[in-house]
């Protein structure tokens, strides 16, 4: 029998333990894919931030290195400054990047350190539970904002990835959803891309994915899509931000 | 006669063993003393830096804060010219983590800093020591708590030797008291590192940092670091290698605790390092390390002057700190004075190192001014003259 889908060769071989409904799996897949596609599994480094994204190491079938929270990009410079010719990108979530890893996050990408980061933002702390994060929505209900967020005490939804392009150093910024299989390939190629710029030593690359978290959004997978559609993207739009097409030089 | 032998033959067996291991102890770090050819007038700070490159340290990530900016400034200019990275990071946070990343691809990397940017740099050092990561991590400490000020001062001790971070876990902790130490101590320091897989720490402040004075260099030298087989290289013709900190289960949890705890058992055992100096007669020891010791050690000469019989023990590793050396040296000589720039902290560690009938003294200060020969001298001699003793 013609065997037409297959476990890309950088997802080891174990099931993903996420929520019904989640989008780390999906993700994972994609980064995984574009890793085989480029031919570039043995020599990649991943790093793995705190939060539902931690577990990278269990799927992902290449060098891991696990970082404190938020400090992800700080990790994959270290790791980078010392192997210039790998592949090194960072796997984090929204309370991590766009919280307590926001000082890394602008000054990584202000250095324009050759690294890849995929930047998954699901508007929720996942892992601990469904508290607010700076992405949550104004109106969204979360454990530690039970009447809703606020703007005021709580400020609005940050754009990260507006924020970054804005930076010299960022050679490619994206916002991708997963929410149908048309935002998938959209997807697939936004993160080709990004890690593209990063073999062509172009500099920092960026791709922000919208993501489903089912269970702390108290919704079922299928309202859940909706969600990203309905709300999601209106506020956080599916775009380029910024590609360079020639590298900065001296 | 050799000394420890000949107090052998008077019967003082404990403190023949303490000598003969203070003897070893010193041997460790004097590979360079034998050499003065190359002798240079250089800073603290500076012979830091120095011997970073020297062995082999490549990776140097920091941020500014006074009184350690020698550091990163010298290694701003020269690390380039040996195909060195400098990078001046957006925070210590950010630092302490990129010694992380390059230290996980197998690279000797460093960072230094001061008190308060050592406090911030917890979080990373924590996370280390669980990887199992080696790197060297300077602290060129100042008076606090908080902002304090730029004073020496050795009120960092309990930071540094009691693990500092979250978790259940200690660092290598040395210190240095001249500037010649400052240079051995830091090629040491990434030796240990390597050797246990773990960071290492110099514990130092701004009289060692900023005083000058000749030094005996190796010159540069091929890294000895061991062949790092667990390193982050890309996963060519082997299985992956994940460097974690994460135990969700209980029972790995509690196995990788046990682990850890084990190395520094084996490190407690092996790399006490520690100058025992004029205690064969002594009446009196003075216990202090780092700059406290090289002010009392004038103190010492001029007590011995009045025929005063002090001599000194001198930690160089607080972690491992020499209990043992102590505890044998306290079996015949009752009279221990802690001297320290803080309002006591390494006097604990001593306390629980003393044999039975010991008595210590503690004399120390916190800083601002640097604690004066005169005064602890004052302190040798109202011990001499007291019949009972002090707790």
């Amino acid at each position: 029998m013609k065997q037409v889908f297959e476990r890309p060769e950088s997802l080891k071989e174990v099931s993903f333990h996420f929520c019904p409904g989640c989008h780390h799996g999906i993700i994972h897949r994609i980064v995984a894919e574009v890793i085989d596609k480029l031919e570039v599994r043995t020599r990649t480094i991943g790093v793995s931030s705190v939060g539902c994204s931690v577990f990278l190491y269990d799927y992902f079938n290449i060098d891991v290195c696990e970082a404190p929270h938020g400090r992800a990009p700080a990790v994959a410079t270290g790791v980078k400054r010392v192997y210039k010719d790998r592949i090194v990108f960072t796997f984090q979530g929204d309370g991590d990047l766009a919280a307590i890893g926001t000082s890394e996050i602008i000054h990584t990408a202000n250095r324009g350190e050759n690294i890849t980061v995929i930047f998954v933002n699901n508007t929720v702390f996942g892992m601990t539970g469904g508290q607010m994060a700076p992405t949550t929505m104004l109106g969204q209900e979360t454990t530690t904002t039970p009447l809703g967020r606020s703007f005021i005490g709580d400020g609005y939804p940050i754009k990260m990835s507006e924020m970054l392009a804005t930076l010299e150093g960022c050679s490619f910024v994206a916002r991708v959803a997963v929410n149908t299989p048309a935002n998938v390939r959209k997807a697939r190629k936004a993160i080709l891309k990004a890690f593209e710029m990063q073999v062509n030593n172009m500099g920092f690359s960026f791709v922000e994915v919208l993501s489903a978290c089912p269970t702390n959004w108290k919704m079922s997978p299928q309202d859940a899509l909706k969600r990203i559609k309905d709300e999601l993207i209106p506020y956080f739009p599916l775009k380029i931000f910024k590609e360079k097409t020639i590298p900065d030089t001296l | 006669m050799p000394i420890d032998a000949a107090h052998a033959k008077q019967g003082k067996a404990a403190r023949a063993i303490a000598l003969r291991a203070g003897l070893k102890c010193l041997k460790l770090i004097q590979q360079t003393l034998m050499n003065d050819s190359k002798k240079r007038l250089i800073k603290g700070n500076e012979a830091i830096a120095v011997a970073a490159i020297d062995a082999g340290c490549r990776y140097f990530f920091s941020y500014p804060i006074t009184p350690q900016s020698d550091i990163p400034e010298y290694l701003s200019r020269h690390l380039p010219e040996v195909g060195g990275t400098f990078l001046q990071a957006e925070s210590e946070i950010a630092a302490i983590n990129m010694v992380l990343g390059a230290s996980a691809a197998g690279a000797r990397a460093m960072t230094s800093s001061s008190g308060p940017g050592i406090s911030l740099k917890q979080e990373g050092i924590s996370y280390m020591a669980s990887d199992e990561l080696p790197a060297l991590i300077v602290n060129i400490s100042r008076t606090g708590p908080g902002l304090g000020g730029i004073a020496a001062s050795q009120g960092d001790y309990f930071q540094a030797t009691k693990g500092g971070g979250h978790g259940d876990y200690r660092t290598i902790v040395l210190a240095p008291y001249s500037v010649q130490e400052m240079y051995d101590l830091t090629i040491k320091g990434f030796d240990l590192a390597d050797k246990y897989r773990m960071p290492v720490m110099i514990l130092a402040d701004s009289v060692l940092g900023q005083m000058k004075e000749p030094v005996a260099m190796v010159g540069k030298k091929k890294s000895t670091a061991i062949k790092k087989d667990w390193a982050l290289t890309g996963c060519e013709g082997r299985r992956p290698h994940v460097i974690k900190s994460l135990y969700l289960d209980g029972d790995k949890s509690i196995e990788h605790n046990w682990k850890l705890f084990k190395k520094y058992q084996k490190i407690q055992k092996n790399e006490v390092m520690c100058e025992i100096k004029d205690c064969i007669d002594a009446d009196i020891i003075l216990i202090a390390f780092g700059s406290a010791a090289r002010i009392a050690k004038t103190s010492i000469e001029m007590a011995q002057e009045k025929g005063i019989k002090v001599g000194m023990l001198r930690p160089i590793t607080l972690f491992p700190f020499p209990n043992q050396q102590i505890e044998d040296l306290s079996k015949d000589i009752k009279k221990i004075l802690v001297v320290e720039q803080n309002t006591g902290q390494m006097v604990e560690d001593v306390l629980i190192s003393v044999s039975k009938n010991a008595k210590v003294t503690f004399y120390g200060k916190p800083t601002g001014n640097a604690l004066e020969a005169e005064e602890i001298l004052g302190q040798i001699e109202k011990l001499k003259n007291k019949k009972g003793f002090n707790r």
